[in-house]
C-alpha cells in the first residue's frame, strides 16, 4: 500500500536531515561564529517543525527570542570576546573524544530504541480539538490560570538574571583611575623618551592607513605598538610591508 | 577504762603523725622524731590498756568491734569499716606498736646525722598505721587496705636512700614482687565475695560450710601466694634479701620482727579456710618446710650480716609458716614463734646496726671479729638474741621452736617424719649459721680495716635493745607459762584434734637440743679455731657458691620470668608495629593510594567531567533499557 | 505523518549537543551546544502535546525557552567575566578545580 506523502512529510525529510547535518557541523567548524550560523539555522527549522505541529506561538517564540534575541546576544559576546583564531580541534585531553563519541553512540542508540519501545502502537491525539480555540489563546487560558504562579515566578527569575549579568560584567575599580596629568609624567618618567608623544597610529608612513596595517617606524619596520591587540590575537593583520613607499632596491631594476 | 570506741586511735595516732609530718615540711624537722615516737608510743600504751581490759573479761567476751562508717553498699553487698580487736590481734598489736617503739627510739639516734630524719620517721609511722590496719580489720577487704598500706611503707622505707640506685632498684624489686602476693590477696577476697558475698572474716567462718572444698582450696592457695608474697616466702622470697638496702632500724621492724610476718597472720587468720582445705593447707606446709631450708642455706654463706640475718627472717618465717600450716595443733605455736622472732630478731638487728654504726657502715662480716670487749652492750644483747635463735633454753627460742618442731613430728604418717626432720635440720643449721654470724663478728680475731675506731653506741640504741634482749629471754619462758599464749588464742581455733604421739616431747626436745649442739660446734670448730680471711675465699665449693648467689633466686627468676616476659613484651611491641600500626597505616595508605587512583579522575577539566556525566546517562539510560525490557 | 518521527530527530540532535559540550572546547561553543540540547527538549516537549492533544507540554516549552534565556544571559556574563581575567575563552584554561 502506497502512503501518500502529506505536505508536512515532505517538509520533515526534507529539513530534518538539514537539521541534523547543521548540528553535526556545530562540532567540527572551526571558527565560533560558523557554529553560531549553524546553530540559528537548526533553530530556525525546529521553529518551522513548531509551528508545522499546530504551536504556532512556541514557533514564533523560538525564532523572535531564541534565533533573534539569543543569537545575537551570542554573537555579541563572541565580538566581545574576540574569536579565537587557534579555536583547533585537536583534541589535548587523552581518549576523550573517544569516550564522548563511544557514549554519545550509546547514548543515542538507547534512547532511540527506548523511544520506539514506548510508542510503538499508541495513536497520536493530534491538537485540532486543543487549538480549536485558537494556539495563542489556548496556550494564554494556561498560562494565565493553571500556570500563573510560575509565569509570576519566571518573571522574577528574568529580572534576577538580567541584574546578575549586570553585576558579573560590571567591572569594578580597585584603584583610582590616574589623572591626565598622573599619566602624562608617567609616560616620561618610566619607559623610553620615544613612547611620551603617544602610540603611533596604524598606517602610518605605510602606503595604507586600514586598522589592521602597522605604521612603519622610520627605518621602515612595522611598529607592533600601532595596531590593535585584539587583531593581532585574531590574526587579523596585513603584513605592512607591502604597502610601504617605494624602497630604492638598486639590485632590482625599476618597472613601471 | 577503756572502750571499743577507742580502736580507732590505735590506728589514728601513727596516722596522724605520718601525716603531720610529711604535711608539716621542714619545720618539723627539729623535733619531728619525738613527735613520732610519742605517737607510736600513745599507740602502744592504748593498746596495753586494752589488752588489760580484754584480759579481765570473760574468755567469750574477749572480741571487740568498732564500726567506723559503712564503705561499700551495693545491693546485698556491703561492708564496714570496721575494726575487730580479739585474741589474735591484740598479740599483734603489742608486738607491733611495742618493738615499733623500741625501733622510734633506736632510731633516734641512729639516723641523727640523716637530713631526712623527720621524713624517715614519717614513715616510720605510717607503717606502724598500716600494719595496725592490717591485723585490726575485721574483714579482708579491710586487711587489704593496711596490706597495701604496709607495702608502700615497705617501699618508701628500703628506698630511703634511694640516691644509690642499686637502693631505689631494690625497693622497686620488693615492690614489684609484693604486687605478685597482693594479686593473690585480691583474687581470693574476689573469690570470696563471688562464692559467699561477704569478705568479712566472721562471715567467710560461717559461709565456709556452704561453698565446696574447691573454692576453699582455691581461696586458700590465693591467700598462700599473698602469704608469700609478703612474707619472702618460696617462691617470692628473693626481694628480701635486697631489702636489706633499707636503713637497719627498717630492716629491724618490718623486714624481720612485723610486716614479713604479715603472712602468717593471714594464714593464721584464715584457720577456718585452710582447716576446711587440706590441699592448701598441705600446700602451706610445703612451702614453709622449703623455705626454712632454702632460707638457712643461704644464711650459710652471707658475708653481709644483714643479708645473713634477712636470710634467718626467711627460714625463720618458715618456720611458722610450717607451723600455722600444721592446723589447730600449730597456729598458736606459729603466732608464739613469730612473737618471739620478733623480739630476738629486732634485737639482732639492732645489733647489727650498732655494728654498723661502730665500724663506719661497714657490713661485711669479715672485717669484723673481736668486737666482744670494744662493744659490750652490743655483744651481749646481740648473744642473748642468737642464744634464742638457735634455740638454746631457756631462751625464747627453744620454746616456740621446740614446740613447732614436736608439732611437725607428730602431725602424722610420714609426712610427720619428712616435715620433723626438715624442721630439725634447718635447727642444726640454724645453729650453724648463726653461731658463724656471732664468731665472725665479735669473738674471732680483729680484721678491721684501718682506719676504723669501733665503739659503743649511745644510750637511746642500746636500751632498745636491752629491752629487746629482756623479750628474748623471758618471752618464751612467759608464753609457754601453764600454756598461756595457746590457751589464750585456743577460742579462735577449731579444736585441736587428739593424737598419738609419734615422738614424746622430751625427746624432741633432746633432739632440737642435739640439733644444736652440732651445729654450734661445727661452725666453732671452722670459725672460732681457725683464722678467717678478711677477703672472702674464692675457690669454695659449688654449693657454696651457689648459696651465696642466693642459691640462683634472682637467676630463676629472671630466667623463667623476666626473660620470657621481656619476650613477650618485644613481641607485642612487634605485634604492635606489624599488625596493629601496619593496619592502622594500611588504612591509611589505602585510603591515600584510592585517593592517587580517583585523583586521575579530576583532572580539573570541565570537559571530563561533563563526559562523565555522559557516560552516567548513558549507564542510566542502559539500566532503564534494562528494567523495562 | 507520524509524529515521533520528531521524537528520533529530538533525540539525534541532544546527543549531538551532548557530544558538543564534551568535545569543544571554546565556552561559546559549548554553550551554544548546551542550547542545542535545550531545543532538542523543546521539540520533544511540543511533540508530546501534539500526541496528547494537550497544550501543557507547549506551556512547558515556553517556560524552558525563558529559563534558557536566563541560563544564556548569566552564562555568557560569566564567560566574560572569565574572559576579562585570564585573556581566553578556552574551559581548559579554567581548571583552577585540579589546584
Amino acid at each position: 500500500m502506497l502512503e501518500i506523502a502529506t505536505p508536512e512529510t515532505v517538509m520533515f525529510w526534507a529539513l530534518a536531515p538539514l537539521s541534523v547535518l547543521a548540528a553535526l557541523g556545530m562540532l567540527v567548524v572551526k571558527k565560533a561564529v560558523h557554529s553560531a550560523i549553524l546553530l540559528a539555522f537548526v533553530m530556525v527549522t525546529l521553529a518551522i517543525f513548531y509551528i508545522a505541529q499546530g504551536a504556532i506561538f512556541l514557533g514564533v517564540v523560538q525564532i523572535v527570542v531564541y534565533t533573534g534575541a539569543v543569537m545575537m546576544l551570542f554573537l555579541f559576546i563572541l565580538m566581545l570576546v574576540g574569536v579565537d583564531a587557534s579555536d583547533s580541534l585537536i583534541e589535548t585531553i587523552k581518549g576523550l573524544r573517544w569516550i564522548a563519541i563511544t557514549a554519545a553512540l550509546g547514548f543515542g542508540g538507547l534512547i532511540i530504541t527506548l523511544i520506539a519501545r514506548a510508542t510503538l502502537g499508541r495513536t497520536p491525539v493530534g491538537l485540532e480539538f486543543a487549538n480549536s480555540g485558537g494556539n495563542v489563546e489556548g496556550i494564554a487560558m494556561l498560562l494565565f490560570s493553571d500556570y500563573v504562579l510560575p509565569f509570576e515566578v519566571i518573571s522574577a527569575l528574568l529580572i534576577t538574571a538580567a541584574l546578575g549579568a549586570m553585576v558579573l560584567a560590571h567591572h569594578q575599580r580597585t584603584n583610582r583611575r590616574p589623572s591626565q596629568r598622573e599619566q602624562a609624567i608617567a609616560r616620561f618618567r618610566t619607559g623610553s623618551l620615544s613612547d611620551a608623544a603617544g602610540l603611533p597610529g596604524p598606517g602610518v608612513y605605510a602606503l595604507h592607513n586600514a586598522v589592521d596595517v602597522p605604521a612603519l617606524l622610520p627605518d621602515g619596520t612595522p611598529a607592533p605598538t600601532s595596531i590593535s591587540a585584539t587583531l593581532k590575537a585574531r590574526g587579523d593583520v596585513i603584513e605592512s610591508a607591502q604597502f610601504q613607499l617605494d624602497v630604492v632596491d638598486p639590485t632590482v631594476k625599476e618597472e613601471k | 577504762m577503756v572502750t571499743a570506741s577507742s580502736l580507732v586511735y590505735l590506728i589514728g595516732l601513727p596516722l596522724f603523725g605520718a601525716a603531720f609530718l610529711l604535711l608539716i615540711g621542714r619545720k618539723a624537722d627539729k623535733w619531728g622524731h619525738i613527735f613520732a615516737t610519742a605517737m607510736s608510743a600513745g599507740s602502744f600504751i592504748l593498746g596495753l590498756l586494752h589488752f588489760f581490759e580484754m584480759s579481765s573479761r570473760a574468755t567469750e567476751d574477749r572480741a571487740i568491734t568498732q564500726t567506723l562508717f559503712t564503705w561499700i553498699e551495693v545491693g546485698s553487698f556491703k561492708v564496714d569499716a570496721a575494726l575487730l580487736l580479739d585474741q589474735l590481734s591484740i598479740c599483734f598489736v603489742l608486738l607491733i606498736s611495742g618493738v615499733g617503739t623500741l625501733i622510734h627510739i633506736y632510731s633516734i639516734s641512729y639516723m641523727a646525722h640523716d637530713e631526712n630524719r623527720r621524713r624517715f620517721f614519717a614513715y616510720l609511722n605510717l607503717f606502724i598505721a598500716a600494719m595496725l590496719l592490717l591485723v585490726l580489720g575485721n574483714s579482708y577487704l579491710n586487711l587489704y587496705v593496711g596490706w597495701e598500706g604496709v607495702g608502700l611503707a615497705s617501699y618508701l622505707l628500703i628506698g630511703f636512700w634511694n640516691k644509690k640506685p642499686a637502693y631505689a632498684t631494690a625497693s622497686k624489686k620488693a615492690f614489684v614482687m609484693n604486687r605478685i602476693g597482693d594479686m593473690g590477696l585480691s583474687f581470693a577476697i574476689m573469690i570470696a565475695f563471688a562464692t559467699m558475698g561477704t569478705v568479712s572474716f566472721e562471715g567467710v567462718k560461717e559461709s565456709v560450710d556452704r561453698v565446696g572444698t574447691p573454692t576453699l582450696t582455691a581461696i586458700g592457695i590465693m591467700l598462700l601466694i599473698a602469704a608469700t608474697g609478703k612474707s619472702a616466702q618460696f617462691p617470692l622470697q628473693a626481694w628480701l634479701g635486697d631489702a636489706m638496702a633499707g636503713p637497719t632500724p627498717v630492716s629491724a621492724l618490718i623486714h624481720a620482727a612485723t610486716m614479713v610476718t604479715a603472712g602468717v597472720y593471714l594464714i593464721v587468720r584464715s584457720n577456718f579456710i585452710f582447716d576446711a582445705a587440706p590441699t592448701a593447707q598441705l600446700l602451706v606446709v610445703i612451702v614453709g618446710a622449703i623455705t626454712l631450708i632454702f632460707g638457712a642455706i643461704i644464711g650459710m654463706a652471707k658475708d653481709d650480716i644483714k643479708k645473713a640475718l634477712a636470710a634467718s627472717t626467711m627460714s625463720q618465717i618458715g618456720y611458722m609458716i610450717v607451723g600455722a600450716g600444721l592446723g589447730p595443733a600449730g597456729y598458736a605455736f606459729a603466732i608464739m614463734h613469730l612473737l618471739t622472732h620478733g623480739f630476738f630478731k629486732a634485737g639482732m638487728f639492732l645489733g647489727a646496726g650498732s655494728v654498723m654504726h661502730g665500724m663506719n657502715d661497714e657490713v661485711n662480716m669479715r672485717k669484723y671479729g673481736g668486737l666482744r670487749k670494744v662493744m659490750p652492750i652490743t655483744f651481749v644483747t646481740f648473744g642473748l638474741g642468737y642464744l634464742a635463735i638457735i634455740g638454746v633454753p631457756p631462751f625464747a627460742g627453744f620454746y616456740s621452736k621446740d614446740e613447732i618442731i614436736a608439732t611437725a613430728f607428730n602431725s602424722g604418717g610420714a609426712q610427720g617424719i619428712i616435715l620433723g626432720s626438715v624442721t630439725l635440720l634447718g635447727a642444726v643449721i640454724t645453729a650453724f649459721y648463726m653461731t658463724r654470724v656471732m664468731v665472725l663478728t665479735f669473738t674471732s680475731k680483729a680484721r678491721w680495716d684501718e682506719g676504723v675506731h669501733p665503739h659503743e653506741s649511745p644510750v637511746l640504741m642500746w636500751l632498745p635493745m636491752a629491752i629487746l634482749a629482756i623479750g628474748s629471754v623471758t618471752a618464751g619462758y612467759l608464753f609457754t607459762q601453764g600454756d598461756a599464749l595457746v590457751s589464750w588464742l585456743a577460742p579462735l581455733f577449731a579444736k585441736k584434734e587428739e593424737y598419738d604421739e609419734l615422738m614424746p616431747h622430751s625427746v624432741v626436745t633432746v633432739l632440737a637440743i642435739t640439733a644444736v649442739i652440732i651445729g654450734v660446734t661445727a661452725a666453732l670448730m671452722k670459725y672460732q679455731f681457725k683464722s678467717v680471711d678478711a677477703i672472702a675465699p674464692s675457690d669454695v665449693s659449688l654449693a657454696t657458691r651457689l648459696a651465696r648467689n642466693d642459691l640462683g633466686q634472682d637467676l630463676f627468676n629472671e630466667a623463667i620470668f623476666m626473660r620470657p616476659g621481656q619476650a613477650l613484651t618485644q613481641g607485642l611491641v612487634i605485634v604492635d608495629e606489624k599488625v596493629i600500626d601496619g593496619a592502622v597505616h594500611g588504612i591509611g595508605s589505602m585510603a591515600v593510594g584510592s585517593g592517587a587512583t580517583l585523583r586521575r579522575t579530576q583532572s580539573g577539566y570541565v570537559r571530563s567531567y561533563a563526559a562523565l556525566i555522559l557516560v552516567g546517562a548513558l549507564v542510566l539510560l542502559a539500566a532503564i533499557w534494562v528494567v523495562t525490557q | 505523518m507520524d509524529p515521533y518521527n520528531y521524537l528520533y530527530l529530538a533525540a539525534l540532535l541532544f546527543t549531538i549537543g551532548a557530544v558538543g559540550v564534551v568535545v569543544r572546547r571554546n565556552a561559546i561553543v559549548v554553550f551554544m551546544c548546551i542550547e542545542l540540547m535545550l531545543n532538542a527538549g523543546n521539540l520533544t516537549l511540543v511533540t508530546f502535546s501534539r500526541i496528547n492533544g494537550d497544550l501543557n507540554g507547549q506551556v512547558v516549552a515556553f517556560f524552558t525557552m525563558v529559563v534558557a534565556a536566563c541560563e544564556v544571559v548569566v552564562g555568557l556574563a560569566i564567560i566574560v567575566a572569565i574572559y576579562r581575567s585570564r585573556r581566553s575563552a578556552s574551559i581548559d584554561d579554567a581548571s583552577l578545580l585540579k589546584r
